[in-house]
């Protein structure tokens, strides 16, 4: 069997309302960080917040994406809230 | 140089160096941080640092090398601690050195104002009876984007 998945991973506030700060999630050719925003978001509960009023940001491999970006198996995406170090 | 780390600095240290960058650097500007007791909530008595570890140091060399495009930059240092922080304590450092001062300042004013927008850092405020996630700033968008 093939890994076709990608980790996802959680910070700060979504970390702690998701209760997990990775999971592993099955990719198909084609798709982006959008779907598997979606596709999380569709589980409901504490999901729906990945698509709801506040924003989240997207990283891929430890770079800035947008929702297009593609996604390949062995990626790693990030799904956390507007940062505020400094 | 970039260090994310638990522990204090000491910016006598930083500064030495940076006064260490040669004999071209003729202005150093320098910035500190710090945490303060009041931010989203009113008697906060601390902080809880959270990081991305990798993409942060991505993100902030990349504010770098973009600064050494824009300005004369003969060294930049960046410390930011993470972990939890008391009132008082030094947060983030960021020092440049540069030939002349309008480099040194706009160069650091611009690695500070883009750091709070764009390095992958969340600051959880603590206070007596609570605790929350800070949320980003209007102003501080605004203050990041007018360097673009």
């Amino acid at each position: 069997m093939t890994d076709a998945t990608v980790t996802v991973r959680f910070f700060a506030r979504l970390r702690e309302e998701l209760g997990t700060d990775s999971l592993k999630l099955s990719v198909t050719p084609g798709q982006t960080v959008g779907d598997v925003l979606s596709e999380l978001a569709s589980r409901g509960g504490a999901w729906s917040q990945l698509q709801g009023h506040q924003p989240v940001m997207l990283a891929v491999n430890q770079a800035m994406a947008k929702p297009a970006t593609p996604v390949q198996p062995g990626d790693e995406v990030a799904f956390f809230p507007p940062v505020t170090g400094g | 140089m970039i260090s994310i780390q638990t522990e204090d600095f000491d910016v006598g240290e930083e500064y030495k160096a940076l006064r260490a960058s040669g004999p071209g650097t003729g202005a150093i500007s320098t910035f500190s941080g710090l945490v303060r007791d009041s931010g989203d909530l009113s008697g906060v008595t601390g902080l809880f640092l959270e990081h991305y570890p990798g993409m942060t140091e991505a993100v902030i060399q990349g504010l770098i090398d973009e600064a050494s495009e824009r300005w004369d930059v003969r060294q930049a240092r960046v410390i930011h601690r993470v972990g939890r922080l008391e009132l008082s304590d030094q947060i983030v450092f960021v020092g440049v050195c540069s030939a002349h001062r309008g480099d040194a300042f706009s160069a650091c004013q611009f690695l500070m104002d883009a750091l709070k927008t764009s390095a992958p850092f969340w600051k959880k405020e603590i206070a007596p009876d609570s605790e929350h996630w800070v949320e980003q700033k209007v102003s501080d968008l605004k203050r990041s984007q007018g360097w673009e």
